[in-house]
């Protein structure tokens, strides 16, 4: 029997009939056409699946369209402002922390998440932070230095802000 | 000193834009997702397609039973071998005397070789109709006797795979130099070791995957592929479908990493273009990871017996091996070479006066094995570099000094090898002693010192690679060596740059780009490359063998000096001076010492094409085509050195330093050859301490998902320290050599000689990889319970070991 779900992703409200074991990432390849969420192993075991769910990284290939009803998603599309890269994208571009780029949507969500439970992580607390993500490309230093050049970005801006708002 | 994986050592830049650190060009599609990989694309009509395949390592088919899949919803075809008229078999591009080759059918018939070897496509509207009609599917087997070790699969009483054949081996290959019985009469030593390399899984994180498209009216079959070789897959296919080559393109889009997985023509890549012909549907086939694991080809899977004849002063006189490699139960496209290449690096950076090695290709009931990153010289590296480190401790030798005596120096380059090879360039001293001083080697073995008196188990591991890359002069290669580059200045002074060589991540679109803008006195924004598409680029090979630079890029340099030779003829003839005088700098072409005389390059290239006041015999337009043929192969080398320590308690090692110094020839992106570097690194250490494909005795994949595949995360790859050596190679005018496989080359031996070397005074001298704790806690177990403890903790730092009693 199929369900009715209303799911806003990237901001946009999305309204359809949905089997109930359709899995998110499915319908948001397949339904919205947003296909910068990967499919990297479909047991939740590689990260390149990773979506923000009301904020929190989840991997969408163990989340049923169903149980996103009612809930808003960011995917890698809806990350950046128009023209301008959202600060992590920058810093993946600028520390070369990418290669193939199938896991970097994922892991640029998975550091997002990261750098808002910590602003400030360590070097390991990077790489125990993005363990749910696996990268065959990189070696993982690249991806490290990106997030550490990340969180530094977005300090910076949360002091420019904060001294704008003085 | 340098570190957090930043390069110290100052790459040679010869221009504006190679040698610097210039950001990706393909990265911001990348990160913000919006580009496509195959599994991404969609066109109208799109069917999807899943395979049945066999639960069984070796068995007969009685029956297949398709009609209840037939009948669900959505489903649009069943199709078994039977059905599979007019579609050739999987190909196998060797040719050798002795090598039997079976014959590979798209789908099986009759019986199964494998586990997970396809039976029956299924073909559905949708994803999820066409894996629920896949479970409807029953298939009745009679299970047949498996074989799955190599060395009782060449026992006269075992079963066969291939009856007719009358033998599980595949083929018999030697390889001889010198005079081996007087080495080892000559010999005040003989070294053995049996090493194993066991059977990995390359992982590419995007899975295979596969769109085809056929056009009755235009005779058009489009096949977008997640492929290193896309000229080579189209070929393939139109053998395999029998169209004309000239009806096929392959586009090979976004591909999301391959490390020689993708260097093949796959079961599916004939069935799925088939199957879309057939229903007059596109049809889509998209790898899951179980798939992936099981028959996505596999890497390495060789067993090593190693001898090595010395003199006691550490002169090598010899090298004996036999080296056993599972092809598994079918050839792919280069199975069978992959050992070659072992056997022609078996020699390594040594002067090795007498060689005798001899490969035994063995078929087993497993998936077979290919190329998968560094493909047979990992294996080698292993080999020789593992019994370097045996051979310096029976010595009792350090082992750094031991392999620097049998370096060949400097001046004696171009140097031939036991094996046969003319290695183009090198200085192995400089690199070696780089690394050491890097790594503070002499405070390390100081260090180690201390450890084993405190009874903690503290090693130190160095390996002195050499590897084959620009693969390859065509003679040496099973389907041509050569790449093309087509370089093509458009009307406005924009750059078109196609090239054969098409990645998978490796950032050509950068270094490619990098490479013409300093030719053409440009910037790397004004230059676009293409690839990946057959009716685009003219054909080419592709990208593996650390040969998209060396080679790929090299027929572009080539493409751009015919050019400039253009350019220089035009603009003589419109500055009204000669072609020798004209120089081509900061976007203007004129005449050198005289600013006057001179025109933008975009007036230039315009006149090109209006074709109004041209010379005589000039050729309208701006493009040229070359196909580079390399003379030789190039051969990168470098040093590694690990410093680990091994808790005695749980087995686990925990590296402590890793220094690498490559030396990759000339670098056109510093940033990017880091990247390869650490990828690299990050594999082969991989293999050394967690990877490893476990079949059990019915030939049932055990390590089948990512749960039980270790793949390292980021917590499981230490920081590396990297520096270069730069040694030019002569082989191409840019003197690059290729740095896509170094790091997996050379990390593996690194760490398990590091390893190796902790225990020492535990007298053991080799456990088997991956060195997972459990296995190394058994081994220190076993000798501890051998050893008094006081011995143990009395051995002196690079000391011959203590033998353990038989």
């Amino acid at each position: 029997m199929k369900k009715n779900v209303r799911i806003v992703i990237n901001g946009t409200e999305h309204r359809a009939e949905v089997e109930p074991r359709l899995l998110l990432v499915h319908f948001l390849r397949e339904n919205c056409a947003l296909t910068g969420t990967h499919i990297g192993c479909e047991t939740s075991l590689c990260g390149a699946c990773t979506v923000l769910l009301d904020g929190m990284a989840v991997k969408s290939c163990t989340v049923l369209a169903v149980q996103a009803d009612g809930r808003s998603v960011t995917t890698i599309e809806g990350l950046a402002q128009s023209e301008n890269l959202h600060p992590i994208q920058e810093a993946f571009w600028e520390e070369h922390g990418l290669q193939c780029g199938y896991c970097t949507p994922g892991m640029i969500l998975c550091a997002h998440d990261l750098l808002q439970q910590s602003a400030s992580p360590t070097e390991q607390e990077i790489r125990d932070g993005i363990a749910g993500n696996l990268c065959r490309c990189t070696g993982y230093q690249h991806i490290v230095n990106a997030v550490k050049s990340a969180s530094r970005k977005l300090n910076q801006r949360q002091r420019a802000a904060a001294r704008a708002a003085d | 000193m340098a570190s957090n994986g930043k390069t110290n050592g100052k790459a040679k830049g010869n221009g504006q834009w190679v040698g610097k650190k210039f950001k990706r060009k393909e990265d911001p599609r990348l990160v913000r997702g919006i580009s496509h990989y195959t599994d991404d694309i969609k066109v109208p009509r799109l069917a999807y397609c899943v395979f049945v395949r066999s639960p069984h390592a070796h068995a007969r088919i009685v029956s297949i039973d398709t009609e209840a899949a037939r009948n669900h919803p959505g489903v649009l075809a069943v199709v078994t071998a039977a059905d599979l008229e007019g579609l050739g078999m999987i190909p196998c591009a060797m040719q050798m005397p002795d090598l039997k080759i079976p014959s590979h059918p798209a789908l099986a018939k009759e019986r199964v070789r494998y586990l997970g070897e396809p039976v029956v496509a299924v073909v559905a509207e949708d994803a999820y109709a066409a894996r629920d009609a896949a479970e409807l599917v029953v298939v009745e087997y009679e299970a047949l006797p498996v074989v799955l070790d190599m060395e009782k699969a060449l026992e006269k009483e075992s079963s066969l795979i291939y009856p007719e054949f009358g033998t599980n081996k595949a083929f018999t290959h030697a390889m001889k130099s010198g005079d081996i019985d007087a080495a080892y009469k000559k010999a005040d030593r003989v070294v053995k070791i049996r090493l194993l390399n066991q059977r990995v899984a390359p992982t590419a994180m995007e899975p295979r995957s596969i769109v085809a498209e056929y056009l009755p009216g235009e005779n058009r079959l489009t096949i977008w592929a997640s492929t290193q070789i896309p000229h080579l897959l189209k070929t393939q296919v139109a053998i395999m479908v029998c169209l004309p080559e000239t009806a096929v393109r392959v586009i090979a889009p976004e591909v999301g990493g391959g490390f020689g997985s993708k260097l093949n023509v796959y079961a599916e890549d004939g069935v799925v273009p088939w199957l879309a012909m057939k229903l007059g549907r596109p049809v889509k086939w998209t790898e899951t990871r179980r798939e992936s694991l099981m028959v996505t080809i596999h890497g390495r899977d060789t067993i090593n017996y190693l001898e090595l004849a010395l003199k006691k002063d550490g002169t090598i006189l010899g090298l004996r091996a036999k080296i056993l490699a599972d092809m598994g139960a079918y050839h792919q496209l280069l199975t069978p070479l992959i050992p070659q290449l072992t056997a022609l690096m078996l020699p390594g950076c040594y002067k090795i006066p007498a060689f005798d090695c001899e490969i035994i290709g063995v078929f087993t009931n497993k998936m077979s094995t290919d190329a998968y990153r560094g493909a047979g010289r990992p294996e080698a590296a292993y080999d020789i570099e593992r019994l370097m480190d045996c051979a310096a401790r029976e010595l009792n030798q350090d082992p750094a000094k031991f392999r620097s005596k049998n370096f060949p120096q400097p001046k004696e380059f171009p140097f031939t090898t036991a094996a046969g090879l003319l290695y183009d360039s090198a200085n192995y001293q400089q690199s070696l002693k780089r690394a050491l001083q890097l790594a503070g080697y002499d405070k390390l073995r100081e260090k180690q010192k201390a450890a084993w008196k405190q009874g903690r188990y503290f090693g130190i591991g160095v390996s002195t690679y050499v590897e084959i890359c620009a693969i390859g002069p065509s003679a040496a290669t099973p389907a041509g060596g050569w790449e093309s580059g087509t370089v093509r200045i458009e009307p406005t002074g924009k750059v078109t740059v196609l090239t054969g060589a098409s990645p998978h991540g490796q950032g050509q679109e950068t270094t490619f780009a990098q490479l013409v803008a300093d030719q053409f006195g440009i910037t790397p924004d004004d230059v676009t490359v293409i690839h990946g598409d057959t009716l685009a680029v003219p054909y080419g090979i592709g990208t593996f063998g650390s040969r998209g630079t060396a080679v790929g890029g090299t027929a572009i340099y080539f493409a751009v000096q015919k050019l400039k030779t253009k350019i220089a003829a035009l603009a003589a003839h419109l500055l009204s001076a000669k072609p020798v005088d004209i120089v081509i700098a900061n976007g203007r072409v004129g005449l050198k010492g005289n600013s006057k005389k001179s025109m933008s390059w975009g007036e230039l290239v315009l006149a090109a094409y209006t074709a109004r006041n041209i010379p005589p015999g000039f050729e309208p337009g701006m493009e040229a085509t070359h196909f580079f043929e390399p003379s030789n192969f190039t051969f990168p080398f470098g040093t590694h050195v690990a410093a680990v320590e091994v808790d005695a308690e749980t087995g686990e090692t925990k590296i402590e330093k890793y220094v690498a110094v490559d030396d990759c020839g000339n670098v056109i992106n510093p940033l990017l050859v880091d990247g390869q570097v650490q990828g690299g690194i990050a594999q082969g250490l991989s293999q050394a301490l967690y990877e490893e494909l476990v079949y059990n005795e019915d030939g049932q994949l055990l390590t089948g998902s990512l749960m039980d595949y270790a793949l390292p995360k980021a917590a499981h790859i230490p920081e590396f320290i990297l520096d270069r050596t730069v040694t030019p190679t002569p082989v191409n005018p840019m003197g690059v050599k290729g740095v896509g496989e170094a790091g997996t080359i050379a990390s593996t031996p690194c760490i398990v000689n590091a390893v190796c070397d902790a225990l020492a005074p535990l007298g053991i001298t080799n456990i088997d990889m991956p060195l997972k704790p459990e296995r190394v806690w058994r081994a220190i177990t076993a000798a501890q319970a051998n050893i008094p403890v006081a011995a143990q903790l009395t051995s002196k730092p690079g000391a011959r070991s203590s033998r353990r009693p038989a």
